[in-house]
């Protein structure tokens, strides 16, 4: 059997990471297993030509699609919306955008201020000081003074406007409506030991110059320095327990498919809204036949995704391209509730630069808008670099229909069942997104854009996994505590997207983040006065 | 992914229909992408869509009545019309490999202004661009909900 660890934690990712470095200064032994494996800067996909094209092999967002030793597969066939995810060292934060607004105050407060949905057990005074040290951790670029926000200040300037932020930035004005340089987890300039963001445009599938935040260049390196072990190509299949209900570890296969029980002190789960819910589902024991920490029923319900609505058109010159972080502005204009618009909370419009030149082949081919033959090449030199897009983010309210469960039949490559989602975007949402088509279709006729296309919603936008295992005071009511303890065993711990309450509307890892180190320093209290597994 | 690779029947067939869906241009100064060196990435490419690729083509043999390749130009031109139409799924598969392979070709990036080369290391220039236009949102009393 192998050492007895205090704290175990599973998943590296955004929130594991935190974590793990957060708790690190205890000095407790601590262990984090995770499934993948580290990347190296040299295999991201901007080090080749090929670069675009690997979007759609090893480097495709789909776990699915790219199917890696490391991957698990997903049933999404009941889901308009696609999970898409990473997993390895750093999780989805290897092929995230680094799109990185925090939640509203609003966002904490849904049912009283709208009626809809659950408060949060927390709010976000609360989480202002997580919020400003993930910033500092995971470095932050972006410009204090934005009036959508609580005055905060991002360590690091902002990206540059561009040619298309410019357009942007004209034409919202010219409707009088808010606009703003994102937040972005992007060095822009030398950052604690990083160097600064050169435009290399393709972002998501990883940063080969490591100005890209990702968790395995941010916290892993000083958690591991702090003395943090990480234990890679380790897939957990269940979290054991014993007769008295406290969880005792884990057991997981090793790259050779090799099984191993790892015991622990006490359990922290960070496998994400889709991983979590799944290993927590098949954790399933004498005293959890549902699966561990499940005696609400609710874990795996209220999966809310974002649904996303892509609008673009195109304009009569040439502007960047995809030079430069695809995402850089974002508007506010719609966020808090107008019931005058036919539904309540609200959405973020994601404004982007453009795409490459093969993303803008295919995605104008699927489109219908480029045809084969002779005039293949003028209609194509007319779309290239002239495209100008933008983003709805809807928020999804939590419904329990929409929801994890484990597939029947689906495997991965260790016989552990797979997830398997089965999701319909609700009215409320489907109205947030016509709403913004519209309102995007203005900014672009603004901007001098025509020509318009939509994709609503994004078919592989199932990014932002929320809401599966959900924070709470009532044990009938929610899985975990105020402060991530799960209601059934009192050792255990969750820290990722899945203990959200409701989605709000806006990318959630900064405030992802800004909760796992919330939850660190409960534990850290209560590890100090003795009260943790009270 | 896969180990499978077309029979030399599919090969003539892709390649043609690669000809028909992006042909080589004397206004543009484009090869195609039936042209040898790109038609041999798109082989090599094929990879996840290997399967995808072989149904469309055996669709392809279908309308075709026998090999698409072997058809005189106005029959091929509306075979491929139709299945244009009607081959779906499979179809944009293997159209994806001929483009993602086409559009990284020296040739073919040289004439839309691009250079050959990676992202990294040298990455690219993108303006700061004119931040006195944030003027009138920075004047903007504050928007959040107090909760
Ligand atoms: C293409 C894409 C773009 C995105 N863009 C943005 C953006 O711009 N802004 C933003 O805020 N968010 C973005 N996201 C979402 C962001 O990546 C996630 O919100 C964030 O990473 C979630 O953190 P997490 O800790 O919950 O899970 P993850 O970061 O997903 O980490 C989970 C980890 O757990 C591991 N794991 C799972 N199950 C097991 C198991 N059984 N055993 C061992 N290990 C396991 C996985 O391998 C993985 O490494 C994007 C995501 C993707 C995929």
């Amino acid at each position: 059997m192998l050492d007895k660890v205090d704290v175990l934690i599973i998943g590296s990712g955004a929130s594991g990471a935190a974590v793990a470095w957060s708790l690190a200064d205890t000095k407790m032994r601590i262990l984090c297993l995770e499934q993948g494996d580290w990347v190296k800067p040299t295999d991201y996909p901007t080090n080749g030509r090929n670069w675009e094209a690997r979007l759609f092999s090893d480097f495709a967002i789909n776990p699915n699609r790219r199917a890696r030793e490391t991957d698990y597969p997903i049933n999404d066939a009941n889901s308009p919306v696609k999970v898409v995810n990473f997993n390895g060292v750093g999780g989805s934060t290897i092929m995230y955008t680094a799109h990185y607004p925090r939640l509203h105050p609003s966002d904490f407060r849904v049912k009283t201020l709208d009626g809809v949905a659950e408060d949060w057990p927390v709010d976000y005074q609360t989480l202002e000081p997580y919020f400003a040290e993930n910033d500092r951790m995971m470095g932050v670029a972006g410009l204090a003074g934005d009036p959508a926000y609580p005055l905060h200040h991002p360590p690091m300037p902002p990206l540059p406007l561009g040619k298309s932020g410019q357009r942007f930035g004209k034409a919202l004005n010219s409707l009088g409506w808010h606009w703003w340089p994102s937040d972005s987890a992007i060095a822009t300039v030398e950052y604690d030991g990083r160097a600064p963001c050169i435009n290399l445009g393709h972002c998501t599938p990883g940063c080969a110059q490591g100005a890209k935040a990702s968790t395995d260049i941010t916290y892993w390196p000083a958690a591991i320095r702090a003395g943090v072990e990480l234990r890679t190509r380790a897939r957990v299949r269940e979290i054991t327990t014993d007769e008295t209900g406290m969880a005792t570890g884990a057991i997981y296969y090793d790259a050779e498919g090799q099984e191993h029980f790892q015991p622990a002190e006490m359990v922290i789960v960070a496998c994400n809204g889709v991983g979590t819910p799944r290993l927590l589902l098949n954790s399933v024991s004498g005293r959890f036949p549902n699966g561990i920490a499940n005696s609400s029923g609710l874990v795996g319900k209220n999966l809310m995704f974002h649904p996303f609505a892509l609008t673009y058109g195109y304009v009569d010159e040439p502007l960047d391209g995809n030079h430069g972080p695809p995402l850089n502005l974002w508007s506010q204009e719609f966020y808090e509730t107008d019931r005058s618009r036919g539904f309540v909370r609200g959405y973020t419009l994601q404004l982007h630069r453009g795409t490459g030149s093969i993303v803008e082949a295919i995605t104008s081919t699927a489109a219908g808008r480029l045809p084969w033959g002779e005039d293949h090449h003028k209609v194509y030199r007319s779309l290239l670099n002239r495209r100008l897009a933008m983003s709805t983010i809807t928020e999804d309210l939590p419904e329990e229909h929409n929801r994890v469960t484990l597939d029947p039949v689906l495997k991965d490559s260790n016989g552990i069942p797979a997830p398997k989602i089965d999701y319909t975007i609700g009215e409320n949402t489907r109205k947030m997104m016509e709403h913004g088509i519209a309102r995007s279709k203005e900014i672009l006729t603004a901007a001098g854009a025509t020509g318009f296309g939509v994709e609503a919603p994004i078919m592989n936008g199932g990014w932002h996994l929320m809401g599966t295992a959900r924070m709470g005071t009532d044990p009938e009511r929610s899985v975990v505590n105020e402060w991530g303890r799960s209601h059934d065993v009192k050792n255990l711990f969750i820290v990722d997207g899945s203990i959200w309450v409701t989605s709000g509307g806006v990318n959630p890892t900064s405030t992802i983040q800004a909760l796992a180190l919330y939850i660190a320093d409960n534990i850290k209290q209560r590890l100090a006065n003795a009260t943790l597994f009270d | 992914m896969t180990n499978e690779t077309l029979t030399d029947a599919e090969t003539r067939d892709l390649r043609a229909l690669a000809g028909v869906m992006i042909p080589a241009s004397i206004t543009y100064g484009v090869p195609g992408a039936d042209d040898p060196l790109i038609f041999d990435e798109i082989l090599r490419n094929l990879e996840r869509d290997t399967a995808d690729t072989r149904t469309a083509l055996r669709h392809l043999a279908e309308l075709s009545g026998g090999a698409f390749a072997d058809l005189a130009p106005d029959r091929r031109a509306e075979v491929s019309a139709r299945f244009k139409q009607e081959g779906g799924a499979p179809l944009f598969s293997l159209n994806r490999v001929v483009l993602l392979c086409y559009y990284r070709d020296d040739r073919v990036m040289r004439s839309l202004g691009q250079e050959p080369r990676p992202p990294f290391p040298k990455g690219h220039v993108v303006e700061q661009g004119d931040w006195s236009l944030l003027d009138p949102v920075r004047q903007r009393a504050p928007m959040w909900r107090r909760a």
